[in-house]
């Protein structure tokens, strides 16, 4: 019994960590179409902002806290001056951008390790986040809870955003239907540039909730950004909630396999569902519905 | 543009993102060997009053951590070196050259070390996959490449120095120290490449003979980041101690997994062999205070010649630098190639492997001694644990340098291990 509850809440916190890292994709990738290979980066760049942040404020409860709105404003900057830069002149061009995206993510990490130094730096967890929380039937590790909060919290806000304002609507209206959105006096540019702020922001907030679980060095992104595709993909594009059901069905099968595998055949198990998955359904958990005929 | 068309092309794009990913992100891992080695006279020039010598280090890619910091200390023994009057009265002429963390680099660069710079000999290499990959250009070329870091054994070739631990310098004096703290059970966990499961191979052959049981054996993928499941059924396990040959990022991961589980160092200690100086920091001191390591070198080692090394290090490199057991195996290594050398009174491979057996050098470490065999060198070991001032200081000592036995054929255990 208590296996399986241990085994459960890992693999919904591995989904809570694929969901964080995914969500920001999710928007970019998912309802703007670039495929952004930098995204892993941005994430880092989270990580290490969590890094500065506790030079300047020794408190480590204090500087989580106001690492993750300025992870976001950082990450989100950095994703607005790729999209001005580079990508604003390469939408329709799916195959230049992955190039192109794949190059500033390289030249992200060098940046990263000539700044501070090719070795991980330590991020401190504050004294609450390490440790467990006893849940009656188990112990949880209180970072875990955190990030599982962290990751509902940053889908209901980016939930809330996308329905309830008129930024998020501007945002719909464009992933359905750009012409029109267009034709109706919706500025897509700015909504572009917006979106992607938003997208590039959350990984910078994935980035500090990931310094309490992992390391925090040059190469951080990289380790999650195709896990991070996977989520999307499976989820359907275009969908925020198909991410999410996709994060989770992914962690929990991904806890499953490995608790009654090992860590490497289970992650080929996870590939093998998805490739089966895709096969039956090609365009995800859930996809954009339009009355278009052709 | 209708939407029909658009969704198609996401999907297309969808996929092509995917398969991208996993193909740009697996080309560091990429491992092939390459035999590049042609025999040929040797070219190293010995006429005029200086010699090359080659250091062959990753100084991009993700070994570049690690194999920057053995490059620093090789650079500080070759300007001692110098200082003191060089190589039988020959200045060192370091050639650097950068093996990118890709074994074919690693190999591409040796020959041309060896062939186009014409060095008397390399130093350099951190992964067995780039060690086993300039092993048949050093043979081709009948060339030497000494190499500094603990390995998994089984190997001996005419052409290599190893002056990092074997196993039974390193993995089975840790065994021993557990055996003597009463240690019943033990948990094993790696990542899944070759030096972790051969090290549990050999783990598992000892714990049979010695009446310890094995309560698990996990491997984690390179890279992998997330530990909760292995960290789950290591305390379910329940054994007395892990052993830990988990490599790189993984390390923070597992350890701060092991920490928030609610595992501790006094209830159930982790003995790794691939944590030293240089990564305690990046894991953290709290995630690692009280676990223990197996090494022969520590920055904390109480000799003379550790006293000078520590101290000329962080003059050279600043007060925040570490020392570390692999640095030491590098910085030995160049000293112990001068020995052969001066003792052969010839710069030729030939004259230095025949001097070679015998050769002593008062180390960091402490007195080491080449074996003219195996190629190896007799090395004390030494169990240290990780203290709160984030360095390691010796908890257990072999006490007397141990002969290198990289097929482990004197130990009756071990039967039968080198030929599977």
């Amino acid at each position: 019994m208590e296996a399986l509850v241990n085994q459960l809440f890992a693999g919904l916190s591995l989904g809570s960590v694929l969901l964080l890292a995914a969500l920001g994709l999710a928007l970019t990738f998912g309802q703007m179409g670039v495929i952004n290979m930098a995204h892993g980066e941005f994430i880092m760049a989270g990580a290490y902002t969590a890094y500065v942040v506790q030079g300047a404020i020794s408190d480590a409860g204090v500087s989580l806290f106001v690492s993750i709105p300025l992870g976001f404003l950082v990450g989100g900057l950095m994703g607005v001056a790729l999209e001005a830069t580079l990508l604003r002149r390469m939408y329709h061009r799916p195959l230049d951008t992955l190039l192109v995206t794949w190059g500033v993510a390289l030249i992200l990490q060098q940046l990263a390790r000539d700044i501070f130094g090719a070795p991980n730096v330590e991020v401190r967890a504050p004294g609450w986040l390490s440790g467990s929380v006893d849940l009656g039937v188990t112990q949880v590790p209180s970072a875990r809870l955190f990030i599982l909060a962290l990751s509902i919290a940053a889908v209901v806000g980016l939930g809330v955003v996308l329905r309830t304002t008129p930024l998020g609507r501007r945002i719909r209206g464009v992933v359905q239907n750009r012409d029109l959105a267009e034709t109706v006096g919706i500025s897509t540019r700015s909504t572009d540039r917006l979106t992607f702020f938003i997208g590039s922001g959350l990984a910078g907030v994935a980035g500090v909730a990931l310094t309490l679980l992992g390391s925090t060095g040059p190469t951080l992104g990289t380790n999650y950004i195709v896990d991070a595709f996977l989520v999307v993909v499976a989820g359907g594009i275009g969908q925020i909630k198909g991410s999410v059901i996709a994060a989770f069905a992914l962690g929990v099968l991904q806890a499953a396999f490995e608790y009654s595998t090992t860590a490497s055949i289970a992650k080929v198990l996870v590939f093998v569902v998805i490739v089966v998955f895709l096969q039956i359904r090609p365009q995800g958990i859930f996809s954009v519905r339009t009355r278009s005929l052709v | 543009m209708s939407t029909q068309r658009t969704r198609g092309r996401l999907l297309r794009a969808a996929s092509l993102a995917v398969t991208a990913a996993m193909v740009l992100t697996a080309c560091g891992s990429r491992v092939d060997d390459e035999s590049g080695g042609q025999a040929a006279a040797s070219c190293v020039d010995t006429s005029g009053d200086s010699v090359k010598v080659g250091f062959l280090n990753s100084l991009s890619g993700t070994m570049a951590i690690s194999e920057k910091t053995v490059h620093d200390a090789l650079q500080l023994a070759a300007e001692q070196i110098n200082a003191d009057g060089g190589v039988l009265g020959k200045q060192l002429d370091v050639v650097s050259e950068d093996g990118a963390s890709e074994p074919t680099v690693f190999a591409e660069k040796a020959g041309k070390l060896i062939s186009s710079d014409c060095v008397a000999a390399v130093f350099g290499g951190w992964t067995s996959s780039s060690r086993k990959a300039m092993l048949p250009v050093f043979e081709g070329a009948n060339s030497l490449l000494f190499y500094p870091v603990q390995y998994e054994g089984l190997e001996s070739s005419p052409n290599i120095f190893y002056t990092g631990a074997t196993t039974n310098q390193q993995i089975v004096p840790a065994l021993d120290y557990l055996k003597e703290q009463g240690t019943k059970s033990v948990f094993l966990v790696g990542s899944d490449y070759v030096f972790p499961r051969t090290a549990n191979k050999i783990i598992k052959a000892y714990a049979k003979a010695n009446g310890i049981e094995i309560k698990g054996e996990e491997y984690a993928p390179l890279g992998h980041t997330d530990f909760s499941t292995i960290t789950n059924k290591v305390k379910a396990a329940g054994a007395d101690a892990v052993f830990n040959t988990l490599n790189g990022d993984s390390n923070v991961a597992f350890f701060k997994e092991y920490r928030n589980a609610g595992l501790t160092a006094e209830a159930m200690p982790v003995v790794s062999v691939s944590i030293a100086e240089e990564e305690i920091s990046g894991i953290g001191l709290d995630n690692l205070a009280g676990q223990l390591t197996s090494w022969n070198y520590y920055q904390t080692v109480d000799t003379p010649a550790n006293a000078a090394f520590v101290d000329a290090f962080k003059a050279k490199y600043g007060d925040n630098r570490v020392t570390s057991d692999p640095m030491e195996a590098a910085y030995t290594s160049l000293f112990l190639w001068k020995a052969m050398v001066e003792k052969a009174e010839s710069f030729a491979t030939d004259d230095v492997t025949k001097a070679a057996g015998g050769i002593t050098f008062d180390a960091p470490e402490g007195t080491v001694t080449v074996n003219g065999e195996n190629h190896h060198i007799a090395k004390t070991a030494l169990i240290g644990r990780i203290e709160r001032d984030g360095l390691i200081h010796t908890v257990w000592s072999s006490g007397k340098p141990i002969e290198p036995d990289p097929y482990l054929e004197g130990y009756a255990w071990a039967e039968g291990l080198s030929a599977s």
